[in-house]
């Protein structure tokens, strides 16, 4: 009896240790990845205000630099969550239909047009907007072609407007919203169309009552990777816009790495994080996916 | 109340209609060359039990989505009554089908998934509808849980339900009970046919087992290679074959070749002579359908009468001798014995175990073999007599 206990008790110790040493890989890359970098942008984000490169930084617990931030760049944090939001809109009605067309109608041309889709990927993610600012530059061929079918009054322009940083997110985030939704059309089985329409519902209804639903968690999931990141992106506003483009990640950029104000970079980056995540959460509930969290 | 008065009123003018269904020249010519069904013509009698029988790529199916407009036909017409719904989108036709497995809407409840067709057709008030099928299908406790949280049997239900809560004229049901297990199907089959007789809607019926088809319908079109070989009852098709496709498709048969050497008697008595390997058996000429000399002598297994030689065999008639019992194999409610023939063939004998015998007959003893001529059939010996056998 006592034998056996303690067999049972060394057992035990033996198979939570193999399972402490199992979880540990994935806790030291949060704790390095995600828990010490997070902890110092918190305490970035509390930093004295008046230090600088050259006389240091000093923890002061200054919460102060919030308010400042959020009065000092509302209109940076605004317009990021505006472009995101019109870029987020615009991936989902291209992307869904891209992804519809792929998962149903491309038959044996499906995967020529999935690797299609990754294929930007082999390119540097900067070197496709600087692509793009040549094809959107104001001596470009697109614009000349658009002004030569007066499509677009002489004297206007395109780059360095908040078309082009739009069209410029839009472009850079397409793929993320189309891999998702292609994932959960391609899982839906097409019989579903074919008993929705022979139960009266006209080609219409059928997509908004049976393949709209279905493909929710496509939805939800291609939404949050293309606005998450689209909302802190600052190489588009910075090559395709002009000052006047600026979003929050070009105001962080700046504050970090030009004027070397940490307290205030770090409060702005502490402020985004927090709206996001409210975002998000609250997005996500309405969707009624809270399992994808 | 007055919303159930109105169901009932309606399911009532259904039938009362009395819209057959016609299949006139019917053809599906896939863009590959390959002809799916040839040329069918069809009429399904309005309130009738129909099945479509045939092994897969017979073509059952794709006749089936035709008729529910899922596929276009290459050639021909489809009309219910006198109205002609060929081209008819499938939203528009007044049929309705129940998928092989079963298509359910996973992200709706039973409910909403029952009540799909009416929302479409614009009807706000679908619970007394509902309730009403819901009960009839025997899915009242399961109302609001979704499909993946039904067993199977269950599944099948709610894809009846939600078919026949539309009131069509007609309902499609494409191999509905081919994902159940054996005992479910029997149970399901019975559950088809009472629903069937209480709706009374016109059921078409597609299937590969024929056991099914004959169990659940009133007539059984037999389907092979894109085309109907023989149409009739249940009863028909089995005791009276007309190819030997059906004959062995349909139960199974014992096909033994034969030469027509005269006729005898007049109209309904009339009958055909035939030999076989030296013996002249009878067969009733309306049981003969060919027009040539040689032929295939059928006759059904469990028809054939066997008795050890030396002893009186009680039949009169077709009468063979000189044949051994070479297997036996005791099934419980019968016994299959496997007899070798005098001219080498292997013809199968179904004995019901009535205990009259006292035992089995043993492997290796000697019999005669014996049927009433009333049973045979003659078939064209151009047919392959293996056609539609299953291990072929």
């Amino acid at each position: 009896m006592r034998v056996a206990r303690t067999t049972d008790v060394a057992t035990l110790t033996r198979r939570q240790r193999t399972g402490l040493w199992l979880i540990a890989p994935a806790a030291a890359w949060l704790l390095i990845f995600f828990v010490i970098p997070f902890y110092s942008l918190l305490a970035t984000s509390l930093f004295d205000p008046n230090g600088s490169v050259l006389t240091g930084y000093k923890v002061t617990w200054h919460f102060a630099n919030f308010g400042h931030a959020i009065a000092g760049y509302w209109p940076e944090i605004v317009r990021s969550f505006t472009y995101a939001g019109i870029a987020t809109v615009l991936c989902l009605l291209l992307g869904y239909t891209l992804a519809y067309a792929i998962a149903f109608k491309a038959g044996r041309w499906k995967t020529l047009l999935l690797v299609m889709v990754i294929a930007p990927f082999f390119t540097s993610f900067l070197i496709r907007t600087l692509a793009w600012k040549l094809i959107l530059g104001d001596d470009g061929w697109l614009v000349n072609t658009f002004k030569t079918l007066h499509l677009m009054p002489q004297g206007s322009r395109i780059l360095a407007t908040p078309v082009a940083v739009i069209a410029g997110l839009t472009y850079n985030f397409l793929p993320f919203m189309i891999l998702p939704l292609y994932t959960s059309l391609e899982k839906m089985d097409p019989k579903l169309l074919e008993a929705a329409g022979d139960l009266y519902a006209k080609p219409a209804q059928a997509f908004f009552k049976v393949t709209w639903p279905l493909s929710i968690p496509g939805v939800v999931g291609g939404v949050l990777l293309t606005f998450i990141p689209a909302t802190g992106d600052y190489i588009n506003a910075s090559l395709l816009g002009s000052p006047n483009e600026r979003m929050v990640g070009n105001v962080i950029q700046s504050l970090f790495t030009t004027t070397g104000d940490y307290a205030q970079a770090g409060a702005l980056s502490v402020v985004l994080l927090v709206i996001i995540v409210a975002l998000v959460m609250l997005y996500v509930r309405r969707s009624g996916s809270e399992d994808l969290l | 109340m007055s919303q159930e008065a109105s169901v009932t009123a309606a399911s009532q003018k259904a039938v009362e209609q009395g819209r057959d269904l016609h299949l006139t020249g019917l053809s599906k010519r896939y863009p590959n060359g390959f002809q799916a069904v040839k040329s069918l013509d069809l009429v399904v009698p309005s309130g009738s039990f129909f099945a479509l029988l045939g092994p897969s790529g017979c073509g059952k199916t794709t006749t089936l989505r035709m008729v529910a407009g899922l596929e276009v036909p290459t050639e021909g017409s489809i009309t219910i009554g006198d109205v002609d719904i060929t081209h008819e989108k499938p939203y528009r036709r007044p049929v309705n089908t129940v998928f092989q497995n079963y298509a359910l809407f996973p992200h709706l409840t039973i409910t909403e998934n029952v009540e799909f067709g009416l929302k479409r057709k614009g009807i706000k008030d679908t619970t007394a509808q509902v309730k009403e099928m819901l009960e009839l299908t025997e899915l009242t406790g399961q109302a609001a849980k979704k499909p993946a949280q039904l067993s199977g049997g269950q599944q099948q239900r709610v894809a009846l339900a939600r078919a026949l809560i539309n009131r069509p004229e007609l309902l499609l049901l494409d191999e509905p009970l081919g994902a159940l297990d054996l005992k479910l199907r029997r149970t399901m089959q019975i559950e088809l046919k009472r629903i069937q007789a209480e709706v009374g809607i016109t059921f078409v019926h597609v299937t590969h087992d024929q056991e099914e088809a004959m169990t659940m319908a009133d007539t059984v079109a037999v389907m092979n290679k894109g085309a109907i070989e023989q149409m009739g009852s249940p009863y028909q098709l089995y005791t009276n074959p007309m190819t030997t496709f059906v004959a062995n498709f349909l139960g199974r048969s014992n096909l033994i070749k034969g030469k027509v050497v005269g006729r005898e008697g007049f109209g309904a008595d009339e009958i055909v002579k035939a030999d076989m390997y030296g013996t002249t058996v009878s067969i009733k000429a309306s049981r003969v359908h060919t027009t040539s000399k040689d032929g295939w002598i059928g006759i059904r297994p469990e028809k054939v009468i066997i008795q050890p030689q030396g002893t009186p065999i009680d039949a009169p008639g077709n009468h063979l001798s000189g044949a051994v019992v070479v297997g036996a194999s005791y099934i419980g409610v019968s016994t299959e014995y496997t007899l070798e023939m005098p001219w080498g063939q292997e013809l199968i004998c179904f004995e019901q175990n009535t205990g009259r015998r006292g035992g089995l007959v043993k492997v290796g003893t000697n019999v005669d073999v014996s049927w009433r001529p009333e049973f045979a059939f003659l078939l064209d010996s151009a047919q392959d007599a293996d056609a539609g056998r299953e291990d072929d």
